[in-house]
């Protein structure tokens, strides 16, 4: 056998089993992940939404601190997380509730007040919506941290698929011109073709959305390695001090932060105690205005006692890979056209799943039949040379 | 043999069978980029480059079906 052979049926061997691995896990995802590129849509058209006032551009804004008490007045008893800046909706805020400062933020309940009246709007129970299930459906199952990083594995198989599948590929189509469908010829040879065709027109986008998607399994991952990186750095004189009695103003915290960082706009506060800040800091977020610099967070930590910026950095690299990758998967941040291009890639990728399964399993049979054959006959050669 | 000019006499040299997947690659990858430097005519930039694997996926199979 040739050595150059002997490499093929290697990387064949590759092919057929990173891809047989993770296509029930694939084709989830790409299932799954088909409404929830729309999930803001859908979400809209299926569920009433109260209307923030309508405010002139540059109206005043409310007031921070009045704002968040407005929406904690609804959930007595338990404690604010997060205030977030609706990055497509300027007339909203969105207020991340919890029971306690240590409870899991992603059992928080969201609370959306008027950006402009400060007046609460709504706080509705996402738990029950399509979207909710789709998206724990697509993150980890249901089973938590656990089939987060499971299906990050399946991420890995799926992009070693694609690899080994461009090395396939080009032995496959060596006689024949760019592109081919062969119409005319029986199932399995048009089957291969349109696996091989779409397969190799996809493969920047299908590498990109499946590298990203294993990037975000290892969020929580990268943030546990952030808090105990560069925001310990940046929060050590305060190690050993107990946490404020009475927190600073809200509004000032991110006033601070704007006069400190004026090229950049507010895009979430962590509450002091949460998992994004220290116990004795506001963490104040800031994001730049285009596509990508408004996923680029700068964060700023203002002391929760005296109300003084305390430091601010960069985000490491690790974390901006992660912030980064997010918009990549998502295919958010093109508008609505992009959102379509991305809804049509991840049915060709299906198509791609579907025909390689088809594939193997035609072979695989035929392989067998092959196979009984070739016992059959040897049975019965055998038989007559006993006999 | 089916029809004339898809079947090639002559076996191809990897760089000829890769040559324009690469350059659909390159084309793909700016059209992912395209999209997060600016909006407006970036955005519209992006959605014409993303667009041509999925033009050509639908010509080439309407093409070969006959």
């Amino acid at each position: 056998m040739k050595s150059g052979t002997k490499s093929l049926r290697r990387w064949s061997w590759v092919h057929k089993w990173s891809s047989l691995v993770c296509t029930v896990f694939m084709l989830l995802l790409c299932v799954t992940g088909l409404p929830l590129i729309f999930h803001e849509e859908i979400d809209e058209f299926l569920h009433e939404q109260v209307a923030a006032s309508a405010a002139p551009e540059g109206a005043p804004k409310a007031n921070l601190d009045k704002a968040v008490a407005e929406a904690l007045t609804r959930f007595p008893g338990q404690v604010p997380h997060f205030l977030i800046w609706d990055r497509d909706d300027p007339s909203a805020l969105w207020v991340s509730i919890g029971k306690s400062l240590d409870a899991d933020p992603s059992d928080n309940r969201l609370a959306r007040v008027d950006a402009h009246t400060g007046a609460f709007l709504d706080a509705p129970d996402i738990t029950k919506r399509f979207t909710y299930i789709m998206l724990k459906l697509h993150t980890d199952m249901f089973a938590g941290l656990g089939g987060k990083l499971f299906l990050g594995l399946m991420g890995i198989l799926f992009c070693v698929a694609i690899v080994s599948g461009i090395v396939v590929y080009v032995p496959s189509v060596r006689k024949l011109r760019f592109g081919t469908y062969r119409g005319g010829r029986p199932r399995i040879v048009r089957w291969l073709d349109v696996h091989n065709l779409a397969g190799i027109l996809l493969v920047v986008w299908t590498l990109v959305v499946g590298f990203t998607g294993v990037i975000n399994t290892w969020a929580d991952l990268v943030i546990k390695i952030w808090q105990f990186g560069q925001l310990a750095e940046m929060t050590a004189q305060y190690r050993d001090r107990p946490p404020p009695q009475r927190l600073s103003s809200l509004q000032s915290a991110v006033d601070v932060t704007s006069k400190a960082i004026p090229d950049m706009q507010p895009g979430f506060v962590a509450f002091p105690g949460t998992i994004l800040t220290s116990k004795s800091h506001y963490g104040v977020f800031m994001r730049g205005s285009t596509p990508l610099t408004s996923r680029m967070l700068k964060p700023a930590l203002i002391d929760a006692e005296t109300g003084h910026l305390t430091d601010s950095r960069d985000l490491p690299w690790y974390v901006s890979t992660l912030l980064i990758s997010q918009p990549l998967h998502f295919g958010d941040y093109g508008g609505m056209p992009l959102k379509i291009i991305w809804a049509i890639l991840d049915i060709v990728t299906i198509v791609i799943l579907v025909t390689g399964l088809f594939l193997w399993l035609k072979r695989h049979r035929s392989a067998a039949t092959v196979s009984r054959f070739v016992r059959l006959n040897e049975a019965s050669i055998g038989s007559r040379v006993s006999s | 043999m089916t029809s004339p000019g898809i079947q090639r006499r002559t076996r191809q040299t990897v760089s000829q069978i890769l040559m324009i997947p690469a350059a659909l690659a390159v084309l793909s990858a700016g059209g992912l980029i395209f999209a997060l430097v600016e909006d407006g005519v970036w955005d519209a930039l992006s959605w014409v480059t993303l667009s041509i694997p999925i033009a050509l996926f639908v010509i080439c199979i309407v093409r070969g079906r006959r």
